[in-house]
């Protein structure tokens, strides 16, 4: 049982990566190169359609002359990295405890009659990937869904729906919060701090 | 200096020195799992927690450096309920499935659950299973038992130098596996085998073989190299059930190489058993008296320079001198125990490795010339890689091109090369130069060639123009491959005054020849020659011999061998020889009374007296007598060909190893040497 997979496409960095992978590796004192591993990591699979195949793994392991076994340690310990290949939507559904109690078992109930995935899973069409995940860290946004690189906050069922239907169609969907709220300010707009200062 | 108490003695300890080791030294035990003093610190299995005054929680003291003024309890209520809950928490996931565990019996979890667990487990959820790793033909695992201590993790990147182990996953899921379930490619991987303190890596070969309680345990020494491993064997009745290593500082420390641990199944096959005589072209089993008469016959009235004898690779040193002896009496200077044709002289300075072992730690450049250490002493590579991690060891290498498992700067490949350091053209002789203690390590490589004598010489004159040697420092090494070459060498089993060495005792001309042990030889020139062959295995000697008169493999007799460093080591035998085999100096002290020039030695101890009387270092064992700088090599034109390794197959060197089921099934995984198909394989 191997977690790697291998594509017996040869992968390599575009020239833009290579510049951008020596400028992390710039970042630590000379032979210490391997620490850049995660963001060269990064680096791979975000042009690898956001997955690491064997190629990728070796690939970064080659680039810092760091052996396979050391990069496949990092890539195996890090939820972040994917060792499979994944939609072209990578849904990241947050389940702890302020999601939970704000509706995150709609939200995956949603893509269990919708997409038709569970956690783990994706699309026939490879369109979208769902994954469960620990707190991302947005509670006052509760509940919320990592797509992509892209925060969607205070979701329910609907407007997550609308959202995954946009994404469908190849439209773009508006980041952030899906309701009537800047960032995390209140709904409806501003309760306090109303009155200009600078009257009294 | 930072002076501790610990439980009320006060003890000092080096700085740096960790508070575990500051208890030891108070004489308190520390458990522990994950600690290896030959390691890395990990710090993960928790079980090494001691109290420390003013400190708000239990410590653990494998990673806590001793500090000046630290007061640590070590036997407190407080600290037996740490490891109490330390131990609960490693059995958690542990399966209690002792009496099917190989490790059972030798097991530190077994022995300090025991000691310092609560007894009784409070878990009862279902366990965690982790399915089986392929690490090869010797290395079995049962992951499901591992507690995750790092242990062989650190000792394949750190130790051996092969970094395809590792730790995936996290958490829960944590698991030790190699790089895509490749077999472990090092010659030094059983030893975490040993180091393995539960039952999750064990032996492969002993699966199910024994409990460590009904096996005799012998003290001795390993032949199959020359580095002079110091091994336990574990024998049950008549049969070697495995060998160990043993502790020895100043020669494996404690590791052991790969074909010196499991090469022990080929004591029981192939075993010449019975003495042989070649009777109408054929091999039959014949008796000992009928063997010596059949030598008699062909040796009466025979002139001394038509007789010669070769000593082979696992001889001991016993026999050779019992070997050496006889051919005196008998009149023949035709000896030589250099099968291998190196061109080293009888200037003991001039075939030892004179730096000591130990010594690679305090040396600050290397070239290694015509060698390929990982191969040809996996220990003493095993030495280098770990003066190299200290860092500031420039080494370079002249020779066949290969993964040593350290850094090294690629010269050249031949005798020219060698030439332009010597002259100071090459710009490794700034850096010999400079080193205040430099060294160079010639392997058989080198000097088993036509023009090894001319070869040699450029290496002692490399030793002379930078000061390799001074008072207090010998850096000029020669690396046996060969645990019989050193010892056959200080006895003098050198060709005498017109005498004829290794390759001309092949060509056929003479009409008996004496194979001791000797099998890696040509054996296509002999012609005529009348050969007697005296070995436990029936390899290429036996196979020529006229008469074969079986000998004792180096587990069944008491001898000394010494090391390529020149240190004499006491093996002692653990079983008997098969059937009608003898120790093998008992035989040619039989075979000479026989022939009527009995050998003035009739038990061990007068032979021995012998011997240190011919060589007086044998009387002081284990001790490495330095030799004094001396003139040897013979200045002259080189050839123009590249150094060739003496060893393509690492698992397969000597007639023991070639008769190991487990040396194939490790030469079939992981050497690269692919020999030619007969015709019949398909």
């Amino acid at each position: 049982m191997s977690q790697v997979i291998e594509t017996g496409k040869a992968f390599e960095f575009t020239p833009e990566n290579v510049k951008k992978a020596k400028v992390f590796i710039a970042k630590y004192p000379k032979g210490r190169q391997q620490s850049a591993v995660m963001p060269l990591l990064d680096l791979a699979q975000r042009q690898n359609e956001n997955w690491l195949s064997k190629e990728a793994l070796e690939y970064v392991g080659k680039f810092l002359d760091v052996p396979y076994m050391r990069v496949l340690e990092v890539a195996t310990f890090y939820t972040m990295y994917n060792l499979k290949p994944v939609g072209k939507y990578f849904l990241q559904l947050c389940r702890t405890t302020p999601c939970w109690l704000r509706g995150s078992d709609d939200l995956e109930a949603v893509c269990k009659n919708k997409l038709g995935i569970s956690s783990g899973e994706t699309t026939e069409d490879g369109m979208f990937s769902l994954l469960e995940v620990e707190c991302l860290g947005a509670c006052v946004n509760a509940p919320v869904v990592q797509i992509n690189d892209d925060f969607y906050e205070d979701l329910n069922a609907e407007n997550f729906e609308a959202v995954l239907d946009k994404l469908a169609k190849g439209e773009e969907a508006p980041k952030g919060p899906q309701i009537d709220r800047i960032n995390s300010a209140p709904e409806g707009g501003p309760k306090t701090l109303l009155e200009k200062t600078g009257d009294a | 200096m930072p002076t501790l108490t610990v439980d009320g003695i006060e003890v000092t300890v080096e700085p740096g020195t960790t508070v575990l080791q500051a208890c030891e030294e108070a004489g308190a035990e520390i458990p522990r799992f994950c600690y290896h003093e030959r390691l890395s610190i990990a710090g993960n299995c928790r079980m090494c927690l001691v109290e420390m005054e003013k400190a708000p929680k239990l410590i653990a003291s494998c990673a806590m450096p001793a500090g000046d003024g630290m007061v640590i309890h070590t036997n407190t209520q407080k600290v037996k309920e740490g490891r109490e809950g330390a131990m609960e928490f490693l059995l958690i996931n542990h399966p209690l499935d002792c009496p099917i565990c190989d490790q059972g019996g030798e097991c530190d979890l077994q022995d300090q659950s025991m000691a310092y667990g609560s007894g009784n487990s409070r878990y009862h959820e279902m366990k965690r299973a982790v399915a089986e790793k392929n690490m090869g033909p010797l290395i079995k695992t049962t992951m499901t038992r591992c507690i995750h201590c790092t242990r062989c993790v650190r000792f394949a990147t750190e130790v051996a130098g092969v970094e395809d182990l590792g730790a995936i996953n996290r958490g829960e899921n944590m698991e030790i596996a190699t790089y895509l379930e490749q077999a472990l490619d090092s010659e030094l991987s059983g030893n975490i085998i040993d180091l393995c303190p539960v039952g999750a890596l064990t032996s492969k070969p002993y699966a199910f073989a024994a409990r460590p309680w009904e096996l005799s345990k012998t003290e001795s020494i390993d032949a199959l190299d020359a580095v002079g491993a110091n091994i336990r064997v574990d024998s049950r009745g008549k049969e070697v059930m495995r060998i160990l290593p043993r502790l020895h500082e100043d020669v494996n420390e404690e590791w052991l190489s790969d074909r010196s641990r499991f090469s022990y199944d080929g004591l029981k096959t192939q075993r010449l058993d019975t003495p042989y005589v070649r009777k109408d072209g054929k091999l039959q089993p014949a008796s000992w008296s009928e063997a010596f008469e059949a030598i008699a016959a062909k040796l009466d009235g025979l002139d001394g320079a038509k007789i010669g004898a070769i000593a082979g690779d696992l001889v001991c040193t016993e026999s050779m001198k019992a070997l050496k002896d006889l051919m005196d009496l008998l009149g023949s200077p035709n000896i030589d125990c250099r099968q291998d044709g190196a061109a080293l002289s009888a200037v003991r300075s001039g075939y030892l490795f004179n730096s000591t072992i130990a010594g690679i730690e305090a040396a600050d450049a290397l070239l290694i010339v015509g060698s390929n250490p990982r191969h040809e002493a996996a220990l003493i590579n095993a030495r280098i890689r770990k003066r190299w991690k200290m860092g500031n060891f420039p080494i370079a290498l002249v020779g066949e091109q290969r993964d040593l498992g350290y850094g090294h700067e690629y010269l050249g490949a031949g005798p020219a090369t060698l030439a332009d350091v010597a002259s100071g053209k090459h710009s490794f002789a700034k850096t010999l130069k400079k080193a205040k203690r430099p060294m160079i390590i010639v392997g058989q490589g080198a000097l088993s060639r036509s023009d090894g004598a001319a070869v040699l010489a450029l290496a002692k004159k490399i030793a002379d123009n930078f000061d390799l040697v001074s008072d207090d420092w010998n850096g000029f090494n020669v690396l046996h491959t060969a645990a019989s070459r050193v010892g056959g060498l200080d006895l003098g089993l050198l060709p005498g005054e017109g005498g004829k060495s290794a390759s001309d005792l092949l060509d056929g001309s003479l009409d008996v020849l004496f194979l001791l042990g000797a099998d890696e030889i040509d054996t296509s020139k002999l012609g005529n020659s009348f050969v007697i062959y005296q070995g436990s295995h029936g390899d290429v000697g036996a196979s020529v011999a006229d008469v074969i008169l079986p000998g004792a493999a180096y587990t069944e007799k008491d001898a000394i061998w010494v090391n390529t460093e020149g240190r004499p080591q006491l093996g002692r035998r653990a079983i008997f020889p098969p059937g009608d085999a003898r120790e093998d100096w008992t035989i040619l002290r039989a075979l000479s009374e026989k022939l009527g020039k009995t050998l003035p030695y009739n038990t061990l101890a007068e032979l021995r007296a012998a011997m240190i009387e011919a060589a007086p270092h044998f009387a002081d064992i284990d001790v490495v007598t330095p030799a004094p700088w001396g003139d040897f090599g013979v200045e002259g034109a080189t050839e123009d060909s590249a150094f060739v390794n003496p060893i393509t197959d690492y698992y397969l060197t000597n007639p023991i190893s070639r008769s190991s089921r487990i040396m194939a099934q490790c030469s079939a995984a992981f050497s690269k040497v692919k020999t030619e198909g007969t015709g019949t394989n398909g």
